[in-house]
């Protein structure tokens, strides 16, 4: 938490949102997604289109960090990499699909500099980037247990190039590289991480705010403690589906909540969530 | 493991006594990681680098080294090596020919990050058709990523110059990966007498405090890094932005000259630099050379030798000095492309006297003889 004083003498020069972030950011305050409104987010402007699931969701995901103050990001290319650069935390962009693979350095890394904090990575990815073309290096860092959590921002679709066919895009319908309609089902990764050796898998919209935030939270507590933790997100993507951005979350409504987890995850979750008030971190 | 000692660099390298050991490059390059304070390794197989990166395995098991895994694929270990780069630790890995093809896209990157990686390229030919014989060609595209480039002769090299790599890199204004090339199999595989420093003493650990550019790990302050991206940007600030900052990766090796000449003595070595027929060559081409130099020396023809041990930041100057004096410059090269012979030949003035060859590739030998009859008929055919 020291790092984040402003220096004695910098504080009449540094920006009034500078300011704010210190004064009232965050960091080390245990916040969630209730207390939205109360506290200076992480991000506060993005250059996302109106009516974007992307926009929202990272919003709710910030809220949920357990430990903000001692959270790296590992991003991608897509349209969440247009916001991460404005997120008031340390965030990696990597190159096209290999955050995972960037994620598990990061995270042995901090863990031989840091063996007595929890250093929490969290993967932030478009459905492009973790199920095409970083299939590999998603599946591979839960095969090898790597204690970070992969969250999936998934628009159906590769919205930042232009709206062509992803994995994750449903069977039939009709955009860019897909012609004549998608050939084959949206891929069910979710399914896929609970036999790859993830500890917690949770499908999440947020059409339901506080539940995504809650699976966030727990996706991230079980991934210091166990193993590997994957969220998947709907976020309908009105630029590229060609629907008024005010139906955003009505349709982001048309998914599953599902929430798995091993018995040592479901263990853990009880014991921190009918514990005292604890925001983990420093031990 | 021996309970070990830090050393400064300087000492390391000019003063701590070296025992004499019967080694392979491959063993020679996992004596220098074991020396290096390595923090991670991350690997995957390939020939012929596997061998060194299995010796790493077993340093790590010993303890001398903090993590290890064998990693998905080329670009996945690169990518992981990164992210353990930029987490604030110090790092190895090693890949050969196609691995470094795999991997490419992130070479680039390593550099505009400014990672101080440490790579060991162990070369090899790279497809089609399938080749996991000895070739440099890869060096000539490794040349132009940003990456600093060093080319060993032998396993004696390979052992310095990886240690030398890291207290280069390391600089706060280097601060840049490096790759350590050595030929695949006439070094990586043969057996040498390499003169190695003792084991229980180590470079000093990384320290992530000195890195030019923002270490993730949360202990920095959290600004927002900007408020409006360049990425999405069509406009000149942005393509500006990415402009200096390309030329900054540059100046950064640039920079890295004056710890080159500091900590390897000179980024050439000369023998003879007034003769008139001058070898200029890396790797084992340069060991090849010498031996061909002394024969047509003992002949009684004046031949030189010019081996250049940095190929990036590439020593034009040196070389473009040693070029003014000698009538002929024969280049002799282990891959088909001449990637050394066209660097050269756009550094120097009358570059016409300049002759590109002789050329193995595929994995075939380059017996002195072959460059000593080479420069027999260029010396009579012109």
């Amino acid at each position: 938490m020291e790092a984040l004083k402003i220096s004695p003498g910098f504080e009449k020069i540094m920006p009034q949102e500078y300011l704010d972030l210190v004064e009232d950011g965050p960091y080390g305050r245990g916040l969630t997604v209730k207390d939205l409104g109360t506290f200076k987010e992480l991000i506060e402007e993005h250059p996302l289109c109106a009516g974007c699931g992307l926009g929202l969701s990272i919003r709710l995901i910030l809220a949920s960090l357990p430990n903000p103050e001692n959270t790296v990001i590992v991003g991608t290319t897509g349209c969440n990499s247009i916001l991460m650069p404005q997120v008031a935390i340390h965030n990696v962009h990597a190159l096209f699909g290999n955050q995972n693979a960037v994620a598990s350095g990061l995270k042995r890394a901090l863990r031989i500099r840091y063996p007595n904090t929890h250093k929490d990575v969290v993967v932030i990815a478009g459905d492009g980037a973790v199920v095409d073309i970083g299939l590999a290096p998603t599946m591979h860092s839960w095969f090898r247990r790597e204690q970070f959590t992969t969250i999936m921002l998934d628009n159906e679709g590769y919205s930042n190039t232009g709206g062509q066919e992803s994995g994750m895009t449903r069977q039939g319908v009709v955009v860019n590289m897909a012609p004549v309609g998608k050939k084959f089902p949206k891929i069910p990764l979710h399914e896929v991480a609970k036999v790859a050796g993830c500890a917690y898998v949770a499908t999440a919209t947020p059409a339901r705010a506080r539940r995504l935030g809650q699976m966030a939270r727990r996706a991230i507590l079980v991934a210091r403690e166990i193993g590997p933790t994957y969220v998947q997100i709907f976020c309908p993507c009105s630029t590229n589906y060609k629907f008024p951005p005010a139906e955003t979350l009505t349709r982001a409504k048309e998914t599953e909540i599902t929430e798995y987890m091993i018995p040592e995850a479901k263990e853990l979750i009880e014991r921190i969530e009918k514990g005292p008030k604890s925001r983990g971190g420093e031990e | 493991m021996p309970e070990r000692k830090v050393v400064s660099p300087e000492y390391m390298f000019f003063e701590a006594p070296r025992e004499k050991k019967y080694l392979i490059g491959n063993e020679a390059v996992a004596e220098a990681v074991k020396r290096a304070n390595v923090d991670m390794v991350i690997v995957y197989p390939i020939t012929p680098q596997s061998e060194a990166t299995h010796i790493v395995g077993d340093i790590y098991a010993q303890g001398y080294v903090k993590d290890y895994y064998r990693g998905e694929d080329e670009f996945n270990v690169m990518s992981a090596i990164a992210g353990a780069a930029m987490g604030g630790v110090r790092v190895f890995t090693a890949t050969s020919g196609p691995g470094t093809l795999r991997a490419f896209e992130m070479f680039p990157a390593w550099a505009g990050e400014r990672l101080p990686i440490v790579c060991a390229f162990m070369t090899r030919g790279v497809n089609a058709p399938l080749s996991i014989q000895p070739d440099t060609i890869e060096i000539g595209w490794l040349a132009d990523t940003g990456m600093l480039i060093f080319h060993a002769e032998d396993p004696q090299d390979f052992f310095d110059m990886t240690l030398q790599a890291y207290v280069i890199a390391e600089q706060p204004d280097v601060h840049l990966p490096v790759g350590v090339c050595v030929d695949g199999f006439f070094v990586t595989h043969t057996r040498e007498i390499v003169e190695l420093t003792p084991e229980d003493e180590m470079l000093p650990p990384y320290d992530p405090r000195i890195s030019p550019v923002v270490t993730m790990d949360m202990e920095t302050v959290p600004v927002r890094h900007m408020k409006d991206p360049f990425v999405m940007k069509s406009n000149y600030i942005s393509y500006n932005a990415h402009a200096s900052w390309q030329q900054e990766v540059r100046a950064a090796a640039e920079r890295a000259r004056k710890y080159i000449t500091r900590y390897m003595g000179s980024p050439v070595e000369v023998l003879y630099p007034e003769a008139e027929v001058l070898f200029m060559a890396s790797g084992t081409a340069a060991a090849q050379a010498r031996v061909a130099m002394e024969r047509m020396r003992a002949e009684g023809i004046d031949v030189g030798l010019v081996k250049i041990k940095v190929i990036r930041p590439f020593p034009e100057k040196e070389i473009a000095k040693l070029a003014e004096g000698p009538e002929i410059i024969i280049i002799p090269e282990h891959n088909i492309t001449g990637w050394l012979a066209r660097e050269i030949k756009s550094r120097v003035n009358n570059n016409s006297k300049i002759y590109g060859g002789p050329r193995v590739f595929g994995g075939m030998t380059m017996p002195p003889e072959v460059i000593v009859e080479e420069t027999k008929r260029v010396l009579v055919d012109g």
